[in-house]
Parts: structure tokens; C-alpha cells; sequence
């Protein structure tokens, strides 16, 4: 069975101002949507691997034959991470963490400020195309981190609970250079929700 | 010595349409001009401050307590080859010396430019493609991020950038429209036959 590009959860404008609808547009349906068709044209020789999910890929990406795997590293890591990164975000979302995962950055951070000061310098501290994440370790501790390209934790054994894409095509429209007030608006639109279920998966 | 921002060699307005002046502000003022003023706070008061960028750029690489200074270093060499890279009206054939080494190491110009075409659009993520003279062979390489032949032991003749910040506000998402239209219009190849000249 082919992947398949997933709607966005919410229409093109809905995270404006801070994420205008023109970047949404382009970034679901062009950006994503390439990183998915090239994924599928890649795996069409190779039928044992169309069955198995984007997730099983992506941690399993190091036992992949050695012709697909910078493919599905760079465009099944693409399918992957912006499909997790569109439900991390919603509109009339943003403010202060609840649930579980409010007290998990505290336990672990001291507390917010300080967390997304060390999320938002791990962001901008990437060099180059990248993503940065809230991850639970593969010892079960929560950390930042971040990643070139379209890697993902998952790869390294660590669960991504969060992560921001800071890749220019995610911001440049509307931030230019501006990669820093990029990072510090974005957690205007977070879903902690979301992020609650993802933690609550890490911990399983 | 601190290393000093260039002017663009042209005006904002002068590669449009191909590339629009807004990019170019943001690209030069911003984005290169970044790059030298960390690479200058980085070398200051180090041993590297009397060394030349190129000699910083080789010295640096692979070193992994001086990735920041080698990124920023390579940034600043990288787009100011960029900017001479391009001109208004660019673009056409290469003629001369130049000419007749690509032909001999590529087959044909439309060989040449079909493999930078492609050093281009599959150089994932961030990062460049070239033109090189290596060992005394043209080749056309890609490098991500700030990497450039130069760390490598190659003579750069031509680069094109491809991170999304050179193109994105002109082609969003199509960089192989971009990568067209800077082979197609852009190339300054009086500058790249003067490289060529000086590297043989």
C-alpha cells in the first residue's frame, strides 16, 4: 500500500498570524507532499518494505538495505516528521503546558521559561536544515534535542514527543533570517494536547 | 585580520527578475553579513585572527571544537564567490581555455550543465553546488551546509547556493526553476574563466 499525504488537521490559515497560509500551503502540499511521492517511488521495487508503517521505517532505517536507505532516511524522515509535526500544532492552542507533561518539564527543566530557552537555542543552534525536539531518551529521561535534514530521533532509539521543523521553507516567507522570532512565536500555536499523547506513547 | 562584508557587485535590483532585490538584501545584508560578524567575534583574539579566511577555512575543517568558527568562516568565503558568481545579463557559454576543458571533461556544455543541474536539486538539505578544478580535472561536486572545495583541497570555479534562504521568497519550493535560471541567466562566466586561468 502507498503512503499517503495526510490533510492537514485544521485549514491553511488557521495558525495565522503566526504561521501565515501561503507557508502552510506550500510546506503541506509541496514540501511534504514531494517527500512522500519520492518515498513511494523509491519503495515500489521493494515490496517487503511497503507494508511496514513510516514509524517502523524510520527506527528500523539503520537494517534497510543499503540501496534505499539515504532515500527513505531523507523522504520517509520528510513523510515522518511533518506528519507528526502538523498535529503538534493547532489553532487557538499555544500557553502554558498541562497535564503530564507539564510536570515532566518542570521535573526535568526547573520550569518552562527554562525549557523552551533550551528548545528555542537548540532550534536556532542547528545548523543548516534541521528539526529540534522534546525527546524521551531511550534511558527514559526527557531531553532537547536536534536534528539535521529530516533525521528523527526515533533512528538513535528516542522518542520524539515535540519538535519544530527550522528549516528555511518553514519560516522564510513571513521570518525571513529571522529564525529566532520564528522560534519564539511558534509556541503560540502548540497543541499540548498533542503533546500529551505523544508523551503518553513515549512512556508505554 | 577581521574579515570585511564585500558589497554586492551589483545593484539590489540588478538580477531581477531572476533573483528579486528583496532576496538579495536579505541574502547579502542579513544573511552573509551574519556569517562575517560571528566569524570575526569567533577569531578575535585567537591565533586564527592573523590568518587569512582561506587558510582559517582549511585549518578548521573536520575539527570538531571549531564547527562554529569553520560554518561561519566558509559562509562568509562561500557567498562573496556567490555574489561574483553572478552578473546581470550572465548566463550563455563559457568561451576560450574554459570552454575547451569542459568539452574535453564533460563530454559537452550541456553535459556540464546537466550535472550541476543535478548537483543542485539533489543536494538535500542545505548546502552548494560547484564547479572544481581537481587535479588538474573539471568536476561538478555538492557540499551541505557551509563545506566548499576549498576544506577539500579543490579549486572552486563556480558555486551556486542552493539553501532555501537564496531562493525561497522568488521560487518557494521549486529550486530546480532557480538552478535553471541561474545556469540559464545568471553565471558570470568572465569571473569563472578568470578562476580557471589562475588555477592552471
Amino acid at each position: 500500500m502507498a503512503f499517503e499525504l495526510p490533510s492537514l488537521p485544521y485549514s491553511n490559515d488557521a495558525l495565522e498570524p503566526y504561521i501565515d497560509a501561503q507557508t502552510m500551503q506550500i510546506h503541506h502540499d509541496n514540501h511534504h507532499g514531494t517527500y512522500v511521492s519520492k518515498l513511494n517511488a523509491a519503495l515500489e521495487k521493494h515490496s517487503d518494505l511497503q507494508n511496514k508503517s513510516v514509524d517502523e521505517l524510520i527506527r528500523d532505517l539503520n537494517t534497510l538495505p543499503d540501496a534505499v536507505k539515504t532515500v527513505v532516511r531523507n523522504n520517509g524522515g520528510g513523510h515522518f516528521n511533518h506528519t507528526i509535526f502538523w498535529t503538534l500544532m493547532a489553532p487557538n492552542a499555544g500557553g502554558e503546558p498541562n497535564g503530564a507533561i507539564a510536570q515532566a518539564i518542570t521535573d526535568t527543566f526547573g520550569d518552562f521559561e527554562n525549557f523552551k530557552q533550551r528548545f528555542n537555542d537548540a532550534g536556532a543552534g542547528q545548523f543548516g536544515s534541521g528539526f529540534v525536539w522534546l525527546a524521551r531518551t531511550a534511558d527514559g529521561k526527557l531531553d532537547v534535542v536536534s536534528t539535521p535534514n529530516q533525521d528523527n530521533p526515533l533512528t538513535e532509539g528516542h522518542f520524539p514527543i515535540m519538535g519544530n521543523d527550522v528549516w528555511e521553507h518553514a519560516y522564510y516567507l513571513k521570518y525571513q533570517n529571522r529564525r529566532p522570532e520564528y522560534l519564539k512565536q511558534w509556541w503560540n500555536v502548540v497543541n499540548w494536547n498533542e503533546v500529551n499523547n505523544r508523551f503518553a506513547q513515549a512512556s508505554r | 585580520m577581521a574579515y570585511e562584508l564585500p558589497p554586492l557587485p551589483y545593484d539590489y535590483e540588478a538580477l531581477a527578475p531572476h533573483v528579486s532585490s528583496d532576496t538579495l538584501k536579505f541574502h547579502h545584508d542579513k544573511h552573509h553579513a551574519a556569517y562575517v560578524t560571528n566569524f570575526n567575534k569567533m577569531v578575535e583574539g585567537t591565533e586564527l585572527a592573523s590568518q587569512s579566511i582561506e587558510e582559517v577555512i582549511k585549518a578548521t575543517y573536520g575539527d570538531s571544537s571549531k564547527t562554529g568558527i569553520f560554518n561561519n568562516a566558509a559562509q562568509a568565503w562561500n557567498h562573496t564567490f556567490y555574489w561574483n558568481c553572478m552578473k546581470p545579463n550572465g548566463g550563455g557559454t563559457p568561451t576560450g581555455a574554459l570552454a575547451d576543458k569542459i568539452n574535453a571533461d564533460f563530454g559537452s556544455f550541456d553535459k556540464f550543465k546537466e550535472e550541476f543541474l543535478a548537483a543542485g536539486g539533489t543536494q538535500f538539505g542545505s548546502g552548494w553546488a560547484w564547479l572544481v578544478l581537481d587535479k588538474g580535472t573539471l568536476k561538478v561536486t555538492k557540499t551541505p551546509n557551509a563545506e566548499n572545495p576549498i576544506a577539500l583541497g579543490q579549486v572552486p570555479l563556480l558555486t551556486m547556493d542552493v539553501w532555501e534562504h537564496a531562493y525561497y521568497l522568488d521560487y518557494q519550493n521549486r529550486r530546480p526553476d532557480y538552478a535553471k535560471t541561474f545556469v540559464d541567466s545568471l553565471i558570470n562566466w568572465d569571473y569563472v574563466a578568470e578562476q580557471f586561468a589562475a588555477a592552471k
